[in-house]
């Protein structure tokens, strides 16, 4: 199988919108059935508001609908996307790009890049232990 | 915006192709590689500890390392270092100790793209395309970082 490009933006979409702890608290939330914003924010001490832009980036990730339900606008979860995440291939990626971005984290540290500067053409830093065989 | 991950699993053959690029000069993305103190920094799953029993990232050398989740359960990984090259090239073997006598054999190429960028190239190769298909999902229930793992929960609730 190949990894197509629009597959790669819906993961990275979805990637980014797994990332936040409050998202991902929402999700949970929507896992036991459709809740409105304001039962959303409940559990979380941040303004509604900022609930509903949680809600509309998991929107755009495809993880979320919401449906007009007269004056309720509940929110429902797409559990055919959040089941495509965890598609071997999906999770495999989405392991490394968790991994690429500590990478890239460290890599904008000082601490990073002085250490190649000052190591380059030096042996190579071990790390040895006696093994419990 | 991040920089994209590629990864490519040809069907019917036992290979995974990971490519990414990094704002980085290819030293420091090598360093990042060769220096226990910083692999640690960024090779581990979040939420686990990562104990590195060995780290010696030169041809003829080897490793191994221990990932210990909050709830104690620890998952070994080890290989040997076949070549090292600095700032160009790697060979290394990897064995998920869950998994024994399941090795795949890694190709990491490190190449400089000039203006302090670096593009790095993942070739793997496993005994078998169930081999790869069998390891890599094992491979997730341990390698899955915090907030993941909730997923299987989510989508069987």
């Amino acid at each position: 199988m190949i990894v197509d490009p629009s597959a790669d933006d819906r993961l990275d979409r979805a990637f980014m919108a797994l990332a936040d702890p409050v998202r991902r608290g929402i999700i949970a939330r929507l896992s036991r059935g459709p809740a409105t914003v304001n039962e959303l924010a409940e559990p979380f001490e941040i303004t509604k508001q900022a609930v509903s832009k949680h809600i509309q980036v998991l929107e755009q990730a495809g993880l979320v609908t919401r449906t007009r339900d007269a004056q309720r606008r509940p929110v429902h979860l797409d559990a055919q996307a959040l089941q495509a995440l965890t598609a071997w291939i999906d999770r495999y990626r989405l392991i490394h790009e968790q991994r690429f971005r500590n990478l890239d984290e460290l890599l904008a540290t000082s601490r990073g890049t002085d250490a190649a500067a000052s190591d380059a053409g030096t042996s190579a830093g071990t790390a040895q232990e006696e093994m419990e065989s | 915006m991040t920089n994209p991950v590629t990864i490519t699993a040809p069907e019917g053959l036992p290979f995974i192709d990971i490519e990414r690029e990094f704002d980085a000069p290819v030293a420091a993305v090598f360093n990042a590689h060769r220096d226990p103190e910083l692999v640690k920094q960024w090779l581990g799953p979040r939420g686990y500890d990562m104990d590195v029993k060995r780290w010696d990232f030169t041809t003829q050398g080897g490793y191994r390392y221990v990932h210990t989740n909050a709830e104690g359960e620890s998952y070994a990984f080890n290989g040997v270092f076949h070549s090292v090259r600095e700032n160009e090239f790697a060979i290394q073997t990897f064995e998920f100790e869950g998994f024994p006598d399941v090795v795949s054999i890694e190709s990491m190429t490190f190449e400089d793209l000039g203006n302090g960028r670096t593009r790095l190239r993942a070739h793997s190769v496993y005994p078998s395309v169930e081999a790869r298909d069998g390891m890599i999902q094992s491979n997730m229930e341990q390698g899955v970082s915090e907030g993941y793992e909730r997923l299987d929960e989510l989508v069987a609730a």
